[in-house]
């Protein structure tokens, strides 16, 4: 046993001393990466590695933090409900527009796949221009609003669907629905724009070979040749439509308000703001931030396995 | 049409196309129609703006609502000029410096093997995951330690660390034959004349691609969570507050939404077939 433990000691050394004239041998690799690794880690590792940190203190900027334990997250779960609500909407939102959003990218980058050069510009920048538009995404408080300068009431109301103005933006049981309309609407981002690239990329004679073999349809071809080849690009769309549905925070609060008509329209990122910028109560926002950054992990941990079984 | 059905690829039906045309068509008016309405609005004259029902398509098109932007201008108590060069400075200087350090990195990442650069690479595809939007908060402790809250520095720093164009970067480096490299050296090139005068040409497809993410991402920043002074808030910050203030300025907030949606679609359609190409290699590989 002690001969076992020395080996792996011996081994580890040896690997170490391996790595260390590597790394020497590479100075010059670690001066290219510097600094981007300073800014990258200070603004995207230490922000997730702090507020894990902070989750278990009281910490309001002030004062120094104050080691409580767990209780932030037991007053989380147990005591906070609008936090619950938060948590209900974010879920609903993910699991709606998460997979929704992902499938409609790679249909609609299929679709387009097809046309002829120009037209499939033309039609690229169509699908994506919601996306990179950004902010424009405010338009829709005018579209719907429940006033005069609503075009979507006023043209229910001549076509004589609806008597009166829904309250789109204020009426609990609307919110939540325009505001999946719109999450979906701006959800072609990167995404797509790697299942264009990618399917421009399968190798034709696959799809040659395939018809030989006697692949029949569109649909068998998608599913035996072209997804396979896709999986990279699949992985990549996957992390960003993850990005995308637990992100949702933004939208919900230029459109339906901050903090919404009960809450019907807060979500996780919403919360987060409120104690992050608004109460300044840094432990109990990092406890969420925590909570978010775990179920983000998790959910790409699932896709993945997923996506390894496409085509199979 | 005999001559149409022959030129078909295999394993598609005509009714199929015709399927797949008429969603295509659909779905593509419904995803533009906003647009339309946000071009129609900032050309709509007052009468058209307050006329119930709302018209979608504006009748009589003027150019007042860019006019009383100007007007507005030099009136409010920030001047709204300050608003554009906070967004169009914050827009510049980030993503030249995010170009800049993350191809140094790409390029270094991409062609050589040194210990911790995979551990690395797999760090910053994790980290592709956490938007601005979940990473401000705890930002904010971040950035209180170090003093930046309420300057340019809390928005600008950070989005030169953005993964996203490290990652594009890295990726489409992989494709460069490293014989290049190596001829460059023995003619006695150092490691940073490689990267001036043989990676940056080379990757001028991604370099344009991490520009454009870089863009979308700092052209739209509202920076509510850093800045409180009114000086150094930027221009979606002021839509927001032209749209808060209701009725008197819905003109205006129509002109400068218009602005702010032309200019990042007119630099994506100026690099589209650059970016379809580079994301070409955007996979993630297991």
């Amino acid at each position: 046993m002690s001969s076992f433990a020395q080996k792996i000691a011996k081994k580890t050394k040896r690997d170490i001393d391996i790595a260390y004239r590597k790394a020497m041998a590479r100075k010059v690799c670690y001066l290219f990466l510097l600094p981007y690794a300073i800014a990258f880690l200070t603004f995207n590792i230490i922000p997730v590695v702090i507020s894990i940190y902070y989750s278990f203190t009281y910490y309001n900027v002030l004062e120094p933090p104050k080691f409580i334990g767990l209780q932030n997250y037991i007053n989380l779960i147990l005591a906070d409900d609008i936090f619950l609500i938060a948590v209900k909407n974010t879920f609903v939102l993910a699991v709606i527009t998460g997979p929704v959003g992902y499938i409609m990218s790679f249909l609609f980058a299929w679709f387009i796949n097809e046309l002829p050069r120009y037209i499939r510009a033309i039609a690229v920048l169509v699908f994506y221009a919601p996306t990179i538009a950004g902010s424009v995404y405010t338009i829709f408080a005018i579209l719907f609003s429940s006033d005069g300068n609503g075009w979507v009431n006023g043209w229910l109301m001549e076509l004589g669907i609806t008597q009166g103005p829904i309250m789109w933006l204020s009426d609990p049981s609307m919110m939540m629905k325009v505001i999946i309309g719109v999450i979906l609407w701006m959800s072609l981002g990167a995404g797509f724009l790697s299942f264009v690239a990618g399917l421009q990329g399968v190798d034709r004679a696959q799809y040659e070979a395939g018809y030989v073999d006697g692949v029949s349809n569109r649909w068998q071809e998608l599913w035996y040749i072209t997804l396979p080849n896709m999986k990279p690009m699949l992985l990549f769309g996957a992390v960003m439509a993850i990005t995308q549905s637990f992100g949702v925070g933004a939208v919900t609060q230029m459109l339906c308000g901050f903090p919404s008509t009960d809450y019907a329209a807060h979500t996780v990122i919403n919360h987060l703001t409120d104690f992050g910028s608004v109460r300044f109560d840094m432990g109990y926002a990092s406890a969420i931030a925590t909570l978010l950054f775990l179920a983000m992990i998790l959910s790409n941990k699932l896709v993945q396995y997923f996506l390894r079984r496409v085509g199979t | 049409m005999a001559k149409i059905i022959k030129k078909r690829q295999p394993n598609r039906s005509l009714v199929g196309d015709m399927c797949v045309y008429l969603l295509l068509l659909f779905f593509g008016f419904v995803m533009f129609l906003p647009m339309v309405y946000v071009v129609s609005n900032a050309f709509k004259p007052l009468d058209e703006l307050f006329r119930f029902p709302p018209k979608f398509i504006v009748v009589h098109p003027t150019f007042d609502n860019f006019k009383d932007l100007f007007i507005m201008m030099g009136k409010s108590t920030v001047p709204f000029t300050r608003y554009l060069f906070n967004t169009v400075f914050i827009t510049a200087v980030g993503t030249v410096g995010h170009l800049f350090i993350a191809s140094l990195a790409a390029y270094v990442l991409s062609k050589y093997d040194f210990p911790g650069g995979n551990l690395f690479f797999s760090l910053v595809v994790t980290a592709l995951m956490f938007s601005p939007e979940v990473l401000n908060i705890p930002n904010y402790l971040v950035m209180a330690r170090l003093h930046w809250i309420d300057s340019y520095l809390a928005v600008v720093i950070p989005a030169f660390a953005m993964p996203m164009g490290l990652f594009l970067m890295k990726q489409f480096m992989e494709g460069i034959p490293m014989a290049l490299i190596e001829a460059a050296k023995i003619d006695g090139a150092s490691e940073f004349r490689v990267y001036v005068t043989i990676i940056l040409p080379m990757v001028k497809p991604a370099l344009l691609t991490a520009m454009i993410f870089a863009i979308q991402r700092l052209w739209n920043e509202r920076g509510s969570t850093f800045i409180y002074s009114e000086q150094l808030k930027t221009l979606p910050y002021a839509l927001g507050q032209i749209t808060a203030s209701g009725v008197a300025r819905a003109g205006v907030g129509g002109a400068v939404s218009l602005f702010l949606m032309i200019v990042p679609i007119g630099i994506f359609v100026l690099a589209q077939s650059n970016i379809i190409e580079t994301m070409a290699s955007s996979g993630i590989k297991d």
